[in-house]
């Protein structure tokens, strides 16, 4: 009796389904317990990556919670790629449809966020503009200034108050969230990435500037409320912007 | 088909499965350590402080790359991407040995994560066999495979474990990564002989000998079900199937593995120093 890698795949995933004909123990009899072990360790194996990808949405549901949901996600999205540093790319979507967590509506987001900490952690190294780069570039020829980003940088844009949430779950003594939207965004001086609370006008100029658009431009589109040299400030000081062209 | 090359450049001496909480103390210290082992997987990102770590170590530490999401013995083809971060890795580090796993973890573009089984046939040994040449041809070198952990048989199997590799190495002109815990669990878990496992392994391709920890169990029947957890000490039967077998393959570079509830360095050193005495005890 031959055990395809389908068949054996299929009653891997499902705790439910019989162990394939064709797989024994040493007497020759079925042998379901040991087949149980590759069960158990694929779907602890998987949820322990999750569990260390996302700690922060892990905190905000609970244990329990957190490995039910698990269970469901590495069943509807196995990793891709043996690179299991980037598994749990389709957890903010999956969370966002995922109906026991609609009463957590922040989760995606805070889920997005640790998904893109982690990404940074791993992004391509780069080599920081001088802060000087840019003062000596005359007024003029700065506004058609454009900025290339490290590939670290990410930014997270939320109806909720995420960096204050992120914040209450990671550091002693965060003040309470308050509702409100809020963008981060999350830069890699050196080896650890770092994630900054920036209002709307900071937000829409980044933003702005990563389309590739020139320093000008960002102006422009900004609001009133845009204080670009506080925005410049951060990320030339982040290690945020690699070069001008 | 490479030729036949020295199985490994690894020095004869005890290497640990490199964890990065360990980083300081494996730079700082001055024991008898020899080499390092690194799986390739945690090293394709694009950067970023584990690269970073990994040129120092490199410096200072003989590497070994162990993969552990090849999929060599999948029935589907090699992912070829999957292949080509290999082959960047290789390049640049420049290990002294490369190794992967006589199993599968990949099906229908899905990575599992784990090492899952698979029979022993005529079928299979031709698929291994197209896999490794692939893999070589891929990374321009020597590749050694590492002997499974078995819980369970397949009665479709129509050849031993063993004979499977004698095979694949005459085939492929691989070497072979021998660990001697999996030796132990799955004589244990088949009920078969250990000892007659290594006396009919081709030891004279093995590049690599691995220990690890492994957890005791039962199936449903009562019989002793062990399980290749990688999470404690080395198991004394371990230790005296690793004293036989370097009695009779002369000394092989030792590698103590522990990926799960890893240790602080102190318990892996007293691992690693054992490891040492019972290559101290082998005539070279």
């Amino acid at each position: 009796m031959n055990v395809t890698q389908a068949q054996f795949r299929n009653a891997m995933l499902d705790p439910a389904a019989a162990v394939p004909a064709g797989i024994i123990n040493p007497d020759g009899a079925q042998a379901a317990k040991r087949f149980n072990v590759y069960r158990n360790n694929v779907a602890v194996g998987l949820t322990e990556a999750l569990e260390a990808a996302f700690p922060v949405v892990r905190k905000l549901v609970g244990d329990d919670f957190f490995r039910a949901m698990a269970g469901v996600y590495l069943r509807k999205h196995p990793p891709k790629t043996p690179l299991m540093m980037f598994y749990g790319e389709a957890m903010p979507q999956f969370l966002r449809r995922f109906p026991p967590a609609q009463s957590v509506p922040y989760l995606p987001d805070i889920a997005l966020i640790e998904l893109r900490m982690r990404q940074a952690y791993h992004a391509a190294d780069s080599k920081p503009l001088a802060p000087e780069a840019l003062a000596s570039i005359d007024p003029e020829a700065l506004m058609s200034t454009r900025l290339r980003f490290a590939p670290a940088v990410h930014m997270v844009r939320s109806d909720y108050p995420i960096h204050a949430i992120y914040r209450f779950n990671t550091v002693a003594d965060a003040p309470k969230p308050a509702m409100r939207a809020e963008t981060v965004v999350i830069t890699r001086p050196g080896f650890d990435p770092a994630f900054h609370l920036i209002d709307t006008a900071a937000a829409k100029a980044i933003a702005t500037l990563r389309d590739g658009k020139p320093l000008g431009e960002a102006i422009a589109t900004g609001e009133d409320t845009l204080d670009l040299g506080a925005v410049l400030g951060l990320l030339l000081a982040q290690g945020a912007i690699t070069g001008i062209y | 088909m490479l030729d036949a090359t020295p199985p490994s450049s690894l020095p004869l001496r005890p290497g640990v499965g490199y964890k990065p909480q360990h980083y300081t103390q494996i730079m700082e210290q001055a024991g008898p350590l020899g080499w390092l082992e690194i799986h390739a997987e945690n090293y394709m990102g694009d950067g970023g402080r584990p690269i970073a770590q990994l040129r120092h170590l490199a410096e200072r530490f003989p590497i070994s790359v162990h993969g552990v999401g090849l999929s060599i013995g999948g029935e589907g083809d090699l992912d070829r991407d999957h292949l080509a971060r290999l082959k960047h890795l290789i390049g640049w580090l420049n290990p002294a040995s490369f190794s992967e796993h006589l199993a599968w973890s990949t099906h229908d573009s899905h990575f599992f994560n784990d090492l899952l089984p698979l029979p022993y046939t005529a079928r299979t040994l031709d698929r291994v066999a197209t896999h490794i040449n692939q893999v070589q041809d891929a990374v321009g070198r020597q590749m050694l495979l590492e002997n499974p952990s078995s819980y369970l048989a397949f009665t479709e199997s129509t050849m031993s474990e063993t004979d499977f590799l004698h095979e694949v190495v005459r085939r492929t002109g691989c070497g072979l990564l021998l660990d001697v815990n999996n030796v132990f669990v799955s004589a244990t878990n088949l009920g078969t002989s250990p000892q007659a496992y290594i006396d009919a392994f081709p030891l004279q391709a093995v590049g690599e000998i691995h220990l690890g920890g492994h957890d005791e169990d039962a199936d449903e029947t009562g019989a002793p079900l062990l399980i290749d957890s990688h999470g404690r000490e080395v198991a004394d039967p371990v230790w005296a199937l690793l004293d036989y077998t370097l009695e009779r393959s002369g000394p092989k570079p030792l590698l103590i593995e522990w990926d799960n509830d890893v240790p602080d360095w102190p318990v892996l050193a007293a691992e690693i120093a054992r490891a040492d005495r019972a290559l101290a005890k082998v005539p070279a």
